[in-house]
């Protein structure tokens, strides 16, 4: 768990942020062409960050490794397409609370049935919940079954009558999840820094001894599964509102593992870790796969690469060289 | 208050496990104040005994009283809200916090609820000024921003009783304190032991008898699980029954 970001390191990823919040005035100029594409490439890169980052709550803070975390993502996808008027748009202050809440009450019901296990046992028993949520909108008719279900009109954010947001807007859209990704990461920052976050902290490190001191793990781990479970489905909701549509597929194992991955290679316990490796790992897969058809073997390749030499991923080698550099001067 | 002359007391305090009896009908009394000291040889059932006293194993018979009020069966996080701390005698730390972040968790534990999600945990002044005092007295002042896993085992140690007493306790349990010190870091340990002596009431479960005499001026000795003498220092050392099961006949000279 990474408290304060060293100088040097938090001047870096402020850049890097600037460059993102200011590619639809650069990116048009150096990519013309792919500009368009590029855009919705990066809009959706930024919910699977989010989507990292509250599972590095669970994973990297708490010790809590899910292979069920994207089911709450494919809820909150699910709950704005089935509340969605089919000629409509939606309102998005009352879609969006009832995902949330639908995701809330979801991640607390699998949460208090999952951290009584641990290690092995609740990777197996999330992966379990995960699957049983794909299958569920899979088999049932309710939401298009396995051919999914589209969301013809986006929902909308209305004052009088004047459309305040309007999501339809690409370039709007884009600084809605950048946004939003800089609140979650604000929020779980927040979070760390607390007295809650402190007793989730130290029971990755050593649940034993938190219990020693007075605390009561599984209370910490179940309000920590219920936010992280929140957070995925603010992801899946823009990533619903942004496709126009959800499958099954957002729920499922293999979606789960793809963020897991994110999250590994980027950096455990860190926030903006698993943001940088959502952005290397989709970037890297929209590289390869222009490159050759076989794009999955460089992919695994990088992906081997990374978690040999760095063992704390991206994440654990920029904090190194800052802190390198700090003591150096 | 309970007419009992004991902060704390078991009673008939039985764990089985399986088929073995580990603690059989232990009755121990501790005095407040008081440096009482549980030795025996290895298997004896001393770390059960220390396990069931802090509700890290449930008992299976018995009662355990703390201030009159049997808490046998309370959970270890509801035991030391109490006030009975304890120490481990493997060391148990956070090793990748710092120093004065492992106290400083053990004095948060003390806030009514650490389910508290907008401020800095470092802005409840109390908690750490509570976790500065337990550094201070644990002889850890100056080493507060160190990793604690970079600490020597020593100190590392100290650091384990610093967390304890950062939790406030009335009673301390210390598992095995000095176990794997070299000479010097012991008589350091001793020395600390013998000082927190005259502020809390200490329950030592230690094979250095060295030291055991130096800290407490109450002893109980078990054996195969069960209490076979409990008693001042003098009346223990000259104990025949204690002598034959586990001083050895004599002719061991400290």
């Amino acid at each position: 768990m990474t408290l304060h970001l060293p100088k040097r390191l938090a001047i870096v990823l402020v850049v890097l942020l600037a460059a993102l919040a200011l590619f639809p005035l650069w990116g048009k100029l150096v990519f013309a062409a792919k500009f368009a594409f590029l855009m919705q490439k990066l809009t959706g890169i930024m919910i699977l960050a989010i989507l990292a980052m509250s599972l590095d709550l669970l994973v990297g803070v708490a010790g809590l490794v899910s292979l069920g975390h994207a089911a709450f993502f494919g809820l909150g996808g699910y709950v704005l397409a089935m509340m969605s008027p089919q000629y409509e748009a939606a309102n998005l202050w009352v879609v969006l609370p009832a995902a949330l809440a639908v995701c809330a009450l979801a991640s607390l019901v699998v949460g208090y049935l999952s951290i009584r296990t641990s290690g092995i046992y609740f990777i197996m028993v999330t992966l379990a919940f995960g699957q049983m949520g794909y299958y569920f909108f899979n088999d049932s008719k309710a939401a298009g079954g396995s051919d999914g279900a589209y969301i013809y009109v986006k929902p909308t954010v209305e004052a009088f009558g004047i459309t305040v947001l309007d999501l339809e807007q690409k370039l709007t859209f884009f600084y809605v999840a950048l946004g939003v990704l800089v609140g979650v990461y604000a929020l779980l920052r927040m979070l760390l820094a607390s007295p809650f976050g402190r007793v989730l902290g130290a029971i990755g490190v050593n649940e034993y001894r938190v219990q020693g001191l007075g605390f009561n793990p599984m209370v910490y781990k179940l309000v920590a599964f219920t936010i992280a479970g929140t957070l995925a489905g603010l992801g899946g909701f823009l990533a619903a509102t942004q496709y126009g549509f959800v499958s099954p597929a957002m729920l499922g194992w293999h979606q789960s593992g793809h963020v897991l991955v994110m999250v590994i290679l980027g950096g455990m316990g860190t926030l903006f870790g698993p943001v940088l490796g959502a952005f290397i790992l989709e970037l890297a897969h929209f590289a390869f796969e222009s490159m050759t058809d076989h794009w999955l073997l460089p992919m695994g390749a990088m992906v081997i690469a990374i978690v040999l030499l760095l063992p704390k991923g991206v994440a654990g080698l920029l904090l190194q060289w800052s802190k390198g550099k700090g003591a150096g001067e | 208050m309970s007419q009992s002359d004991f902060i704390l007391e078991t009673k008939e305090l039985t764990k089985v496990f399986g088929g073995l009896v580990a603690n059989s009908a232990v009755s121990i009394g501790f005095k407040e104040r008081e440096a009482h000291a549980i030795i025996g040889p290895n298997g004896a059932g001393k770390s059960t005994f220390v396990n069931l006293l802090t509700g890290h194993l449930p008992p299976s018979g018995g009662q355990i009283l703390f201030k009159g009020a049997n808490i046998a069966g309370l959970a270890a996080h509801k035991v030391t809200r109490l006030g009975i701390g304890r120490s481990y005698q493997k060391t148990n730390i956070f090793p990748s916090f710092s120093c004065f972040e492992n106290c400083r968790l053990a004095a948060q534990s003390r806030l009514a609820s650490s389910m508290k999600f907008f401020r800095s945990a470092s802005s409840y002044k109390a908690v750490s000024e509570q976790a500065e005092h337990a550094l201070e007295a644990a002889g850890l002042t100056g080493r507060s921003g160190r990793v604690a896993g970079t600490m020597s085992y020593g100190e590392q140690r100290q650091l384990e009783i610093a967390m304890v007493l950062a939790t406030a306790p009335q009673v301390l349990v210390l598992d095995e304190p000095l176990a794997g010190m070299g000479k010097e870091e012991s008589e350091h340990m001793v020395g600390l032991l013998r000082d927190l002596a005259r502020r809390y009431t200490l329950i030592l479960v230690e094979h250095d008898m060295d030291a055991v005499f130096a800290i407490a001026q109450t002893l109980s000795v078990m054996v195969n699980g069960t209490l076979l003498e409990s008693g001042p220092l003098d009346q223990i050392r000259s104990s025949k029954a204690v002598q034959d099961a586990y001083l050895g006949d004599g002719a061991e000279a400290y």
